[in-house]
């Protein structure tokens, strides 16, 4: 009897260990990519690098400015585009979702959810690019949306299907409309997560790189137009990355540090949003 | 007000679950300003039964319905489901105030979210159902606070004020304290006592003693049908049948 409650103990803390190891090791590469981005990034990170142009080669200094409003610009277009599509839909697989077209539409999600970005790239470059003549703004954003767009979906069903049953029960019982329930109480409990939802997606789309390469293409100049070519982050530090300039590697550098700055931003604010509230006693 | 004619009854009435029959023809009349008790088994179809007479039973999806419920000799299926349930109104088992409003907020839903914006006129009515549901008390210096922030007792008064504030003429309670511990519980069970004078109550419970205390008639139904219904002081003392004393006596159920 007591070696088998020794040997549960050592079975325990062993475990308890494992799982230990387990999620530092998953925390060794975000450490690492934060500290390493810190020391070659902050460097070059000034005001500048918010509202200033890019440089040609060879002259120090300037910023992202084009790429950092293209990159808001794009994403706001794709949520644009996304959000009302992913919230409605959203809302059908949770409600409807038992009927054979639920099925259909949460499996047509999972797929393109599945798709590699670069696809979808390439797919709205067929679609917008080659049909409109030249690469835009537009094009990205619309590609941004499609990945954008089945993120949404899926949470705000899975988020509307956590709010319990009886919560519905009890607004329809109170002669509320059916529609007015699913608006005013299941959508505003569920409200957190789907917010969450939405930012993690956010930070997700900012970071894509590949479907712009055929879509937004990247613009060295400064452009607010939708049907031009248009800088983003993810594409300027691509191309400066790759570039054989050393200010401009620099310069990539930097471009990370304030993609990732935006991730952190975004999380930082979703978890925010999902804080469970202090629930006021008094006494 | 001390009318105690038949302000609700169900004709052979049937519900069923998919293919399963939950209810077997049961005929019942529901007096108006007293409390019916529904006891029996677990699965017996009870709050089923219940759940016909403000037609939360069609909400689920697969489950339907066939005979008649009357509300003051008028068919209920004839009737809007929203404007029904305004007139009868449900208390479940488990408290369900809705979390992301405060306690005012919860009382006043069913109005403002059917359209009332006088704030007046909503703390008022706040106030005056909060004091019918005996919790003004408790509650008046923290109307602004989260109602999920209160205990199974209080939360469940504060469903019982939140159906009230539509006004309605019957109030179906599903098991209301089940979930809840003695004090508690003979709290609500006064509220229902008290409440009698104006509602005609429909009061489903596993608990014979509850039933005993706080009905004017009990019905007793076991396997999906109703097998007696009478005063309760005539079904506890002398049953007509057979299956309700054993059930009575806890010989089963």
């Amino acid at each position: 009897m007591q070696w088998r409650y020794h040997m549960r103990k050592i079975i325990d803390w062993s475990m308890s260990g494992a799982a230990m190891m387990a999620t530092l090791c998953g925390l060794i590469p975000l450490i690492l990519i934060s500290m390493h981005l810190l020391r070659r990034g902050i460097s070059s990170i000034n005001l500048d690098f918010f509202t200033h142009m890019p440089q040609p080669v060879g002259e120090p200094g300037g910023g992202m400015a084009n790429a950092i409003i293209g990159t808001c610009l794009m994403v706001g277009i794709a949520t644009a585009i996304a959000l009302p599509i992913g919230l409605l839909g959203g809302l059908y697989l949770s409600e409807f979702g038992e009927r054979r077209t639920g099925a259909a539409v949460r499996f047509a999600a999972d797929m393109l959810n599945g798709i590699p970005s670069i696809v979808i790239g390439i797919f709205v470059y067929g679609f917008v690019v080659v049909p409109l003549g030249h690469f835009s703004a537009m094009a990205g954003g619309i590609a941004l949306s499609i990945i954008m767009m089945p993120m949404i979906l899926r949470n705000t069903e899975e988020m509307l299907r956590l709010v319990p049953h009886a919560l519905r029960e009890a607004a329809l019982a109170l002669g509320i409309p059916y529609w007015k329930t699913l608006l005013r109480v299941v959508l505003v409990t569920a409200r957190r997560g789907i917010v969450t939802g939405i930012l993690l997606a956010l930070a997700r789309i900012a970071g894509e790189t590949a479907p712009l390469l055929f879509t937004a293409l990247g613009n060295q100049f400064w452009s607010l137009r939708l049907d031009q070519p248009m800088a983003a982050l993810p594409l300027q530090i691509f191309t400066y990355a790759i570039s054989p300039f050393e200010e401009w590697q620099q310069q990539a550098w930097s471009g990370a540090l304030v993609l990732i700055g935006i991730v952190v931003i975004l999380s930082l604010l979703s978890r925010w949003m999902v804080r469970v509230p202090q629930v006021k006693t008094d006494g | 007000m001390d009318d105690h004619g038949q302000k609700l009854s169900t004709q052979h009435l049937q519900a069923w679950f998919g293919a399963h029959l939950a209810l077997k023809e049961v005929s019942i009349d529901i007096p108006g300003n007293r409390v019916t008790a529904i006891i029996g088994p677990s699965g017996c179809g009870k709050s089923t039964l219940i759940r016909c007479m403000n037609r939360m039973h069609e909400t689920i999806p697969s489950a339907r319905a066939a005979g008649a419920v009357l509300l003051d000799g008028r068919s209920i299926y004839q009737q809007d489901p929203v404007q029904l349930r305004r007139q009868v109104g449900m208390i479940f088992q488990k408290p369900n105030p809705f979390p992301t409003m405060s306690i005012i907020d919860n009382v006043t839903a069913g109005l403002r979210l059917n359209g009332l914006r006088d704030r007046r006129r909503l703390e008022e009515i706040a106030a005056q159902c909060l004091q019918k549901a005996a919790l003004w008390e408790e509650v008046k210096d923290k109307l602004r606070y989260p109602g999920a922030g209160l205990s199974g007792g209080q939360q469940q008064r504060l469903c019982i004020a939140r159906a009230l504030a539509v006004n309605p003429e019957v109030l179906l309670m599903d098991e209301p304290c089940s979930a809840l511990d003695p004090i508690s519980t003979s709290k609500i069970e006064e509220l229902i006592h008290e409440l009698r004078a104006h509602y005609t109550i429909v009061l489903v419970t596993h608990n014979m003693q509850q039933a005993a205390r706080a009905s004017d008639q009990t019905a007793f139904m076991y396997m999906g049908r109703l097998v007696e219904c009478g005063e309760t002081r005539q079904v506890f003392t002398t049953p007509k049948a057979q299956q309700t004393e054993d059930y009575i006596t806890g010989r089963f159920g």
